[in-house]
């Protein structure tokens, strides 16, 4: 016999279900009186300094099928290439019911630690049986030296990391969970 | 602090045939993995000016008036995996009222709604990681997926740590309840004993006599280690 070493295991997911909203964001599906306002409602104050951008995206299934109850969440570094202070930089936003859209306004991250300018993006709905973590780079940076996008063993994939420059500081980031052009997934 | 690597082993498969909405929405191919970088390891602080008074009292805080159901407390700890308390760590929840009716637009069970049940709560965790709720005991209900598939009850746990890579939403089962064995959500983890690690015991040292009975359920997200060693100066 020896000692034990006393780690507790991860408790395991279960999928956030087609009622996430209830939980995470009740004001969008009109359960109001509760909390004020929903969680992660806008990452940054309006005087803080950087790039104002508009990301919009949306997260398809392996048939193509646009999800309308998929929840995303955004970690971000400020304009400086800080994350925080506080929740500063966090945002959380659920897909419209009907066309399955959903829209950040933010600033432009700045470069953290040698790595390309970027979003962490985590991904959760019914039949995601654990949420999935992705990033989001943004088109027209310089990513030849980003230690993830430049180590990925298949480059052909690399484009579903980069959101699209639709111009006047917009952004274009859809998510496809399965098959063709299936976003890679990370577990950092 | 470094966030210790996952261990799937402990989670759900995400392809798991038997919950039919896993079919099209699982990744096939592999997830890149790498070390935690700052993205991952730093994470959002929620202050207590978040936190209203009844945000974590389910029974109240909706309109002021009672929901209906079997009053119950739910308590525990959010612990990491090297067994520390998580302090400040927020949780969110939502259920189902007592009949098994979520008020959604996208629930059309017939179950009635509860006039007084919103159904969400939150709390931030104390110095030791443990938080409270006083709730309704949710109702089982039928869902889609089988001919006749029902969820056990359950509540809908989501979890902030310190750092985003530790993000985790699970749910917390019953003692006792047959459909849990049944579920096919519940049984898209493999692992029989990280079931049973989601199923919370009746805690009868914390019921309150002539008043609510008490379930306890810890949640364990995923380690964040400290050593020494970790902030070594450059060459070192
Ligand atoms: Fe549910």
């Amino acid at each position: 016999m020896v000692q034990q070493l006393g780690y507790l295991p991860e408790s395991a997911s279960q999928t956030a279900g087609p009622y996430v909203h209830i939980g995470c964001t009740p004001n969008f599906v009109g359960i109001h009186g509760i909390y004020a306002e929903d969680l992660g409602a806008t990452p940054f104050p309006e005087d803080a300094p950087g790039q104002r951008i508009t990301l919009t995206g949306v997260v398809r299934d392996g048939l193509g099928k646009t999800l309308n109850d998929v929840m995303v969440e955004f970690w971000q570094a400020d304009a400086q290439g800080r994350y925080g202070p506080g929740a500063q930089g966090f945002a959380r936003r659920a897909s419209n019911f009907e066309t399955g859209e959903w829209e950040l306004k933010t600033i432009k991250p700045g470069a953290v630690a040698g790595m390309a300018p970027h979003i962490g993006v985590w991904v959760v709905a019914r039949g995601i049986n654990i949420g999935l973590q992705t990033r989001l780079y943004f088109e027209g940076d310089d990513h030849s030296k980003d230690p993830l996008l430049t180590r990925l063993e298949h480059q052909n994939r690399r484009d579903t990391l980069i959101a699209r420059d639709t111009g006047n500081g917009t952004y274009r980031f859809d998510i496809c969970l399965q098959g063709d052009g299936e976003t890679v997934f990370l577990d950092m | 602090m470094t966030l210790m690597p996952r261990n799937r082993a402990n989670h759900p498969l995400p392809y798991a045939p038997g919950y039919k909405s896993s079919i099209p929405r699982s990744p096939k191919l592999a997830l890149v993995s790498g070390a935690p970088t700052a993205t991952e390891q730093t994470g959002p602080v929620f202050g207590h000016e978040l936190i209203g008074k009844l945000d974590n009292n389910l029974i109240l805080n909706f309109t002021g008036e009672p929901a209906i159901g079997e009053r119950i407390i739910v308590h525990g700890r959010v612990l990491d995996e090297t067994g520390r308390g998580v302090a400040g760590a927020l949780v969110e929840v939502w259920q189902a009222n007592a009949g098994g009716r979520y008020r959604h637009k996208k629930d059309g069970y017939l179950a009635p709604l509860d006039p007084n049940f919103g159904g969400c709560g939150r709390t931030l965790t104390g110095a030791d990681g443990s938080y409270e709720f006083l709730t309704i005991r949710p109702g089982a209900y039928p869902w889609p997926n089988g001919v006749n598939d029902w969820r056990p009850m359950h509540i809908h746990f989501s979890v902030f740590g310190q750092s985003f890579g530790q993000r985790l939403i699970t749910q917390m089962y019953f003692e006792g309840d047959p459909l849990i064995a049944r579920c096919p959500i519940v049984n898209t983890i493999p692992d029989k004993a990280a079931i049973d690690r989601l199923v919370a015991p009746l805690d009868m040292g914390r019921a309150l006599p002539h008043d609510c009975l008490a379930y306890k359920f810890d949640i364990v997200i995923r380690g964040n280690r400290q050593t020494m060693f970790e902030n070594r100066m450059e060459g070192l």
